[in-house]
């Protein structure tokens, strides 16, 4: 229940919601929960709420847990 | 990151299933909180890849699943009012209370329309002001500023049609409480991503701090839960348990601070039944008194009894990891998806009905 899909904000509608696409899929949701939302932004939505950006790229973490993988695992 | 990390995705995995081979000696018992990601890992036949030194188990990540017998027969008890419409998320339909179910209920005339998301919850009581609307509000930090956001709407517009019957939960105090517990013993937790969206990493610090469970944030794809599996094995093998994030595209270390503000504005916490698990302190967001005109609880005296779950089902031993489902006498033969004896078996996110489900399809390994 607490899957979450990430849609792209495609027009802002009023102070609080806009349309967002979802795949080929256009649906009104509810941006309360995002402050400074635009259009063109990555969000993620549930239950029809925007309640995060999405960023494109992971960051950090991953890249150092690589390179111990690589150590450990081999070539 | 290209340099160590290869570009064919089958070759990551593979080559994070042997680290964690290497990682995890001795072996560890590692808990998946998230009803998505135990239906994740059957859906990308992740428990094939596991080292048998790993052992994952399922909690109590999935809201209906954890909704006490209490809840829902409070729940159920509001669809008998003739003027009542009942508002709820489709999981929350077919769960059995005491005798009767949601769906059942509907069958026989009850108004019960399925929502999927807060903000229709609240349209039903605009849209007809003849009418109470009920909204069944489960769900955890994910699910809760929703709620919150469409109480403080009612408020403003002064509506006196829509009530809530908030069963809202958090997920840090079950964590706790299952790190505290001695028949559980886990050596690591994979936190829930977009429960973590909302919380942040600093609210579960308290499970390394005082338990030394190693914990990691994971996404939901193949890669991110096998990640987040290595991250854990390395904190243990070092002996430096700390809550890593392997999904920072979304979760923010400071969680979503507007989000918070939301829910502190409408809820305060107190104690709250998790089925399985027992009161758990300061474990439930529940209106405020200022909002208690939204309450269901407050204007219609529903009442949440201690009810004794169903005759036979385990959910409460599934949700603890304590038994894979399949150790259910009911399960498979009583109790199936389309017959459910508990909660788990009727959610989607239901580990019961995930092994059933992944069972048919062949996607398990029997390690025993
Ligand atoms: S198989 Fe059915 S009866 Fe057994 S624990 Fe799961 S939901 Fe309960």
């Amino acid at each position: 229940m607490c899957l979450a899909i990430p849609h792209r904000v495609i027009a802002l509608k009023g102070p609080n919601r806009a349309l967002a696409l979802a795949g080929p899929v256009e649906v009104e949701i509810r941006t309360d929960l995002v402050p400074h939302i635009k259009e063109g932004d990555m969000v993620l939505v549930h239950a029809g709420f925007a309640i995060e950006r999405l960023l494109e790229e992971e960051t950090g973490e991953l890249e150092k847990l690589w390179e111990e993988i690589r150590e450990l695992a081999g070539p | 990151m290209q340099a160590h990390r290869p570009g064919d995705p089958r070759k990551r995995v593979e080559l994070l299933s042997k680290a964690l081979s290497e990682l995890a000696d001795p072996p560890i018992k590692v808990m998946e909180v998230c009803g998505t990601h135990t239906v994740s890992i059957f859906r990308q036949g992740l428990r094939t890849l596991l080292p048998a030194k790993i052992s994952l188990v399922s909690g109590p990540g999935c809201p209906v699943c954890v909704t006490s017998q209490g809840e829902i027969d409070a729940a159920l008890s509001l669809a008998s009012r003739e003027d009542t419409t009942i508002a709820t998320y489709g999981d929350m339909l077919r769960v059995p209370g005491t005798g009767t179910t949601l769906a059942e209920e509907r069958s026989r005339g009850a108004d019960v329309r399925v929502i999927t998301s807060a903000d229709e919850a609240l349209s039903l009581a605009m849209n007809d002001r003849t009418r109470s609307v009920v909204f069944l509000a489960v769900g955890f930090e994910t699910t809760a500023p929703a709620t919150a956001s469409v109480v403080l709407d009612a408020w403003r517009e002064g509506l006196d049609n829509f009530m809530v019957l908030d069963l809202h939960k958090s997920v840090p105090p079950a964590l706790g409480a299952l790190a505290s517990d001695p028949d559980v013993n886990l050596d690591a937790f994979l936190l829930p991503g977009h429960v973590s969206v909302i919380t942040g990493l600093a609210t579960y610090r308290f499970l390394p701090e005082r338990f030394g469970i190693a914990c990691a944030v994971a996404g939901f794809e193949a890669e991110g839960i096998m990640m987040a599996l290595v991250e854990v094995a390395r904190q243990i093998r070092m002996k430096r348990p700390r809550v890593a994030s392997l999904y920072s595209r979304a979760v923010r270390p400071q969680g979503n601070v507007a989000a918070r503000n939301v829910m502190d504005r409408v809820f305060t916490l107190g104690d709250a039944p998790w089925r399985g698990l027992g009161v758990i302190p300061s474990s439930g967001f529940f209106l405020r008194k200022e909002f208690a005109r939204f309450d269901a609880v407050e204007r219609l005296g529903v009442a949440v009894k201690e009810t004794p779950p169903p005759v036979g089902c385990r959910c409460g031993e599934v949700l603890k990891g304590l038994i894979d489902p399949p150790f259910c006498d009911l399960f498979g033969r009583s109790c199936t998806p389309a017959h459910p004896v508990g909660p788990c078996m009727v959610s989607t996110e239901g580990s019961c009905a995930a092994y059933y489900r992944f069972q048919k399809r062949g996607y398990l390994d029997w390690k025993d």
